[in-house]
Parts: structure tokens; sequence; C-alpha cells
């Protein structure tokens, strides 16, 4: 399973998706991120509030490109979920494969090595900034948005950043509950 | 031999500085200005701004070597392409030292910039910044 993952993500990264340069990506990341602080006065629990929000809107549209994209079929464990995650979605969409750690069928963890996001970045240092602002917390409303998009509510969030000084970045995302299949988001 | 170092934005607002010595020779990095002359680093520098305004337009390089110098002090400039001023005082004859160390220090502002929570023009309070800076300094200077 897994090295077939793999071949369909490098063929996709290959031929498929549109790539845009790095540096443009993570300024235009940067910027919105540093003008959402700005904007909210520095409360970063609110400018977390609003990236997620933001990444929630993103992962209900990305998901359907995804699965335009990739033509895969529905999991059936949460694992396997967790490995497309890691190894379709996030390659397809950012070209870094996060390590996928603690799974079982609840949760799992995933690791990321690399951050293209925080490239470049130095938190603010207020002496808030490093223990409220969850930089990357776009991600967390992605993976919400989309795994809801496939019955899956989750809860996610950022356990540790490497631009709060942490040793890896490490993003948990934990099963709430397996939606019903009839009911639409959003039509209840 | 010992070094003063300021980076002086677009308004001549200085928005780093380092006092630090060298490492060779068995130095061990802290700077030796005599007492004096310390209170008078950033005077010195500071005058020799409106040097490095008139010899910058005068060549094309990045990187204007010495152009003041006080009572056997070099100061020794480097103008970035945005007009940020690179300023090195020192008591030792070193251009192609000093001139690595400014592009080595002109990547490393650069990175900077590139940080969404920095300003154009704003003092770098960075640690990780400041510790590079360092790192520099004993490895050219």
């Amino acid at each position: 399973m897994s090295k077939s993952l793999k071949t369909l993500s490098d063929d996709l990264w290959k031929n498929r998706v549109e790539k845009v340069n790095s540096e443009l990506f993570t300024l235009t990341y940067g910027s919105l991120v540093a003008q959402l602080c700005r904007d909210l006065n520095y409360n970063y629990a609110e400018v977390n509030a609003h990236l997620e929000k933001m990444g929630y809107n993103i992962g209900l549209r990305l998901v359907e490109e995804f699965f335009a994209q990739t033509n895969l079929g529905r999991c059936q464990t949460f694992r396997e979920t967790a490995e497309v995650v890691a190894k379709v979605g996030f390659r397809m969409f950012l070209n870094v494969v996060p390590q996928v750690v603690g799974v079982d069928e609840k949760q799992f963890s995933l690791v990321l090595d690399e951050n293209p996001l925080a490239e470049f970045v130095e938190l603010p240092d207020d002496g808030k900034a490093f223990k409220e602002l969850w930089y990357s917390n776009v991600l967390v409303g992605v993976l919400k948005g989309a795994l809801e998009m496939v019955q899956l509510e989750v809860n996610a969030f950022f356990v540790s950043d490497v631009l709060r000084g942490d040793d890896t970045t490490e993003l948990k995302v934990k099963l709430v509950q397996v939606l019903k299949d009839e009911i639409p988001v959003g039509e209840d | 031999m010992s070094y003063y170092f300021a980076m002086i934005g677009t308004k001549d607002n200085p928005i780093y500085e380092l006092e630090i010595g060298t490492y060779k020779q068995s130095g061990d990095g802290t700077p030796k200005f005599p007492t004096e002359m310390k209170e008078l680093n950033p005077f010195i520098v500071h005058s020799a701004l409106d040097i490095v305004e008139e010899v910058q337009w005068k060549n094309n390089q990045l990187y204007l070597k010495t152009i003041d110098s006080f009572y056997g002090y070099q100061v020794s400039a480097y103008v970035t392409p945005g007009n940020v001023k690179f300023m090195l005082l020192h008591d030792v004859k070193a251009e192609e030292s000093i001139r690595q160390f400014f592009i080595e220090i002109n990547d490393l502002y650069v990175k900077m910039l590139l940080s969404p929570f920095y300003n154009f023009n704003e003092s770098i309070k960075s640690g990780s910044f400041d510790m590079r800076v360092r790192l520099l300094a004993k490895k050219y200077l």
C-alpha cells in the first residue's frame, strides 16, 4: 500500500499539480499571519482561531481537488487515513512528507521535518508569541475541513513547533466521530 | 584587535550594533577598545556616514572599503542595494576578510528581512541573528 502511495504522489507531483515559487508562497503566508497579528492587536489566541477558520475553508475545497487528482477510494481504517494524508495530501500540496507517529484507531501525529510555511520566520519576541501563537495553524484547519468532508470529524492541534524553540513540529489529529453518511455538511 | 560593527537604516537610524574582539592570535573575542575610545565609537561611525553617502555614488561596488580613519582606527563600509549601511570600525587593515564578512552579513540580513515579523528599518533584536553575526565575526575578523 505505502509503496503505491509513494509512486502515486510522485507522479502527481511531477505531472499533475501546478507549482508556485516557494518564496512567494512563504512570504504570502507570512505577511498574512503578520497582518492578522496586527489587525487583532497581537491577541494570539484569536489569530490562531482565525488561521484555523481560514484553513477550514481551504480544506473543504481542497479535498475535492484532492479526489479529482488522485482517484483514491475510501480509506478503510483511520490508520490508512493517516498514511494518505501524510504521503499524498501533504506531498501534493506542500511537497513535504511528514512522519506519521503514534498511530492508532483514534489518533495520529504528523511530525513535520520541514515546514514550507515557516521558512525564514522568527516569531516576535514580545514574550507571548512563543507561548501562544501557532504560526502554521492554518494546517490544523485544513485537516479539519478536509477530513470533515470525508465524514471524519477530527480534533486537530499543534503540540510543538520548532519556531517556538521545540525540537520538532508536531501536529496531532484525534478522531472525534465518524459522521453519518446521509447528512450533507452544513445542512442540519 | 577590536571591532565595532553597526548597521544603519535608511533614515540614519542604527538597527544593530556589536562590539567584538578578534579570536585570531589567541584573542578571546572580547573587544579591547581604550575606555575613552569606547564612548566615541558610535560617533566616529556616525560621522563617517556622510562620507559613505558621497562615496557610494562614485563607484558601483557594494563594498566601499576603508572610507574614513580616526587616530589609527579605520572605518570600512558596505551599502546594501536597499541602502542599509554596514559600518565596521577596526584597527587593523584587512580588506579581503572584511569584504567576506560584509557579504555574509548581507546574506543574514536578507534572511532577516524575509521574516514576516521583522519590519524594514526596525532595530534587530533577534538573538539568533546576534549569535550568527558573532559566529561570522569569529570566522572572518
